[in-house]
């Protein structure tokens, strides 16, 4: 293993965590932090700190200078890019090994290969993953996407090639709103993402969200089983379970296999993910997308293999080989994160910023909390308002379930308003319960349920 | 009587869509702060001139409770 100083290039709950398994590696840690960052957790726990800017994330955590910077000073030998920030930045992996020090992620080429989601698209057919009907790559002129979408069919999905995450998607419902919402969507992602080009997809109802986990050491690859995610609000995750309640065993084979053949086929080095949307009332499945990089819900795949993600990609990038194979692989129970945001459930999730007040963090088997918190931290308001992921894990989703709400019922945060109400609520649903959900669901059941979402009482 | 609009919590100005003189009437939105990456609009509690704005496009940890702007 050949890194011994590993630099964080990010901030919040996900520093933290790769702190711990750079710990657990026997590594020194660094991490680059903003002004508003100073009093972290992550820079308390951090064995080096250096502060690289303002709040403002393009002059802090985007500033591609002052991170190299901050490794060249510190000697770090070592980069991880944690999620979002620089992490799907194929410029920042490129200056980081020109700069003699390892990336922990895939190659520049890779992130640029597979983060353009159109040319992903085109990787994934040549695998033999199946993908969402749609067009052949970025689309040029106007009249031939309208004649893509024809064929494909409407409702349509324009969207960005430069996007990802659920951000840069606009949907078309017809022939006639087509056009202005094409002009729209590229203007858009050209402001968003420095990219204007387009691709569409055909929009798949009542669609499940199901990724794989897969880890590829430039020899082998495997695949972590899947997570569904398929409750969002606004595009954004916000319960991830894993395994899936609604794949056979026939079909998760597949569905992985298909994913391994992916990663096989381009070479993938590293911890990454696979996106697809699956139709239950079909048994299909189709690739949308591939995340390059550890993704916020890792911690539920690590529950069910019992394989510490964040540690092997650092092992990865230091040139050892996956410490497993796929027949060590096995899924043990079933796993559910629930993000804690700094948001009203009861008040139209308005952002809830403020300052930590007394908690009670919730404990005993099965139960994890990945946070960055503290009494008396202060919540900045530049960034997002993840306070922290709260994780069960049981023998079965039933008893997952019924744990997740013993659990959320035990969290306690005194000082701000945060989403745990809802997931409250959500363990007492009976669609949930059989698992009976989809992308749209969340979203619906919200129109007109929010008042079966309860304060829960803040602690004396 | 002045109306003065003042900010529910911390957080940045995104947008300040109206000026010192202008007429609004209850419901327009006046200004739209960003916080943790989410859009806030705040919006005229009643119809009215602004008579002063202490916010600016591009403000930085603005504080809860400051006096945003007054309303006559």
């Amino acid at each position: 293993m050949v890194i011994k100083k590993l630099l964080i290039a990010n901030r919040g709950e996900i520093a933290v965590r790769i702190i711990r398994a750079a710990k657990e590696l026997g590594l020194q840690t660094v991490v680059v932090h903003s002004t508003a960052d100073a009093n972290s957790l992550a820079v308390e726990m951090a064995d080096e700190t250096v502060e690289i800017g303002p709040a403002s994330a393009a002059k802090s955590y985007l500033n591609v200078e002052a991170v190299l910077n901050a490794a060249r000073q510190t000697g770090a030998d070592g980069v991880h890019p944690g999620y979002g920030f620089l992490a799907e930045n194929a410029d920042f992996a490129d200056a980081v090994e020109a700069a003699g020090m390892i990336f922990v992620g895939p190659s520049g080429a890779m992130i640029r290969k597979m983060g353009d989601k159109a040319s992903a698209r085109k990787a994934a057919e040549e695998a033999g993953v199946p993908t969402v009907p749609g067009s052949d790559g970025i689309l040029n002129d106007m009249k031939m996407a309208q004649l893509v979408a024809m064929d494909i069919g409407y409702p349509v999905m324009i969207k960005a090639t430069a996007g990802g995450g659920g951000r840069g998607i606009r949907i078309a419902e017809s022939a006639e709103e087509f056009v202005s919402l094409a002009r729209l969507a590229s203007e858009e992602a050209k402001l968003a993402f420095g990219d204007g080009g387009l691709y569409l997809e055909k929009l798949i109802d009542a669609a499940r969200h199901i990724e794989v986990q897969i880890m590829g050491d430039g020899g082998n690859f495997v695949h972590c089983y899947e997570r569904e995610c398929s409750l969002q609000r606004r595009r954004q995750k916000v319960w991830e379970e894993a395994p899936s309640s609604s794949l056979s065993a026939t079909v998760r084979e597949k569905l992985c296999s298909s994913a391994v053949a992916l990663a096989k086929s381009v070479g993938y080095r590293g911890a990454g993910t696979v996106e697809y949307l699956y139709d239950d009332k079909t048994g299909d499945y189709y690739f949308i997308e591939m995340n390059t990089r550890i993704q916020v819900e890792h911690t539920i795949t690590e529950e069910i293999t019992g394989i510490d993600l964040v540690a092997e990609m650092i092992c990865i990038a230091g040139g050892e080989t996956l410490s497993f194979c796929q027949e060590d692989i096995a899924i043990q129970g079933h796993a559910i994160e629930v993000r804690i945001n700094a948001e009203d459930p009861m008040n139209k999730f308005m952002p809830s910023p403020g300052v930590i007040g007394k908690m009670r963090i919730p404990g005993g088997p099965g139960v994890r909390f990945d946070h960055m918190l503290f009494e008396g931290y202060k919540i900045p308001t530049a960034y997002d308002s993840l306070l922290g992921k709260l994780i069960v894990h049981a023998g079965t989703r039933e008893t997952a379930i019924f744990r997740l709400k013993r659990t959320v019922s035990e969290l306690r945060i005194n000082g701000i308003k945060t989403s745990a109400p809802l997931f409250l609520a959500l363990t007492e649903n009976e669609d949930i319960k059989h698992g009976e959900i989809h992308t749209k669901w969340l979203e619906t059941w919200l129109e007109s349920n929010s008042d079966k979402i309860r304060p829960i009482a803040d602690i004396e | 009587m002045a109306n003065k609009v003042t900010l529910d919590t911390a957080g940045n100005m995104w947008k300040v869509l109206v000026a010192e003189g202008d007429s609004v009437k209850k419901g327009d939105v006046l200004f739209i702060m960003e916080i943790m990456k989410m859009e806030v609009p705040y919006e005229a509690p009643a119809d009215g001139k602004i008579t002063a704005i202490h916010i600016a496009e591009g403000d930085a940890d603005l504080e809860e409770d400051m006096v945003a702007l007054e309303i006559e």
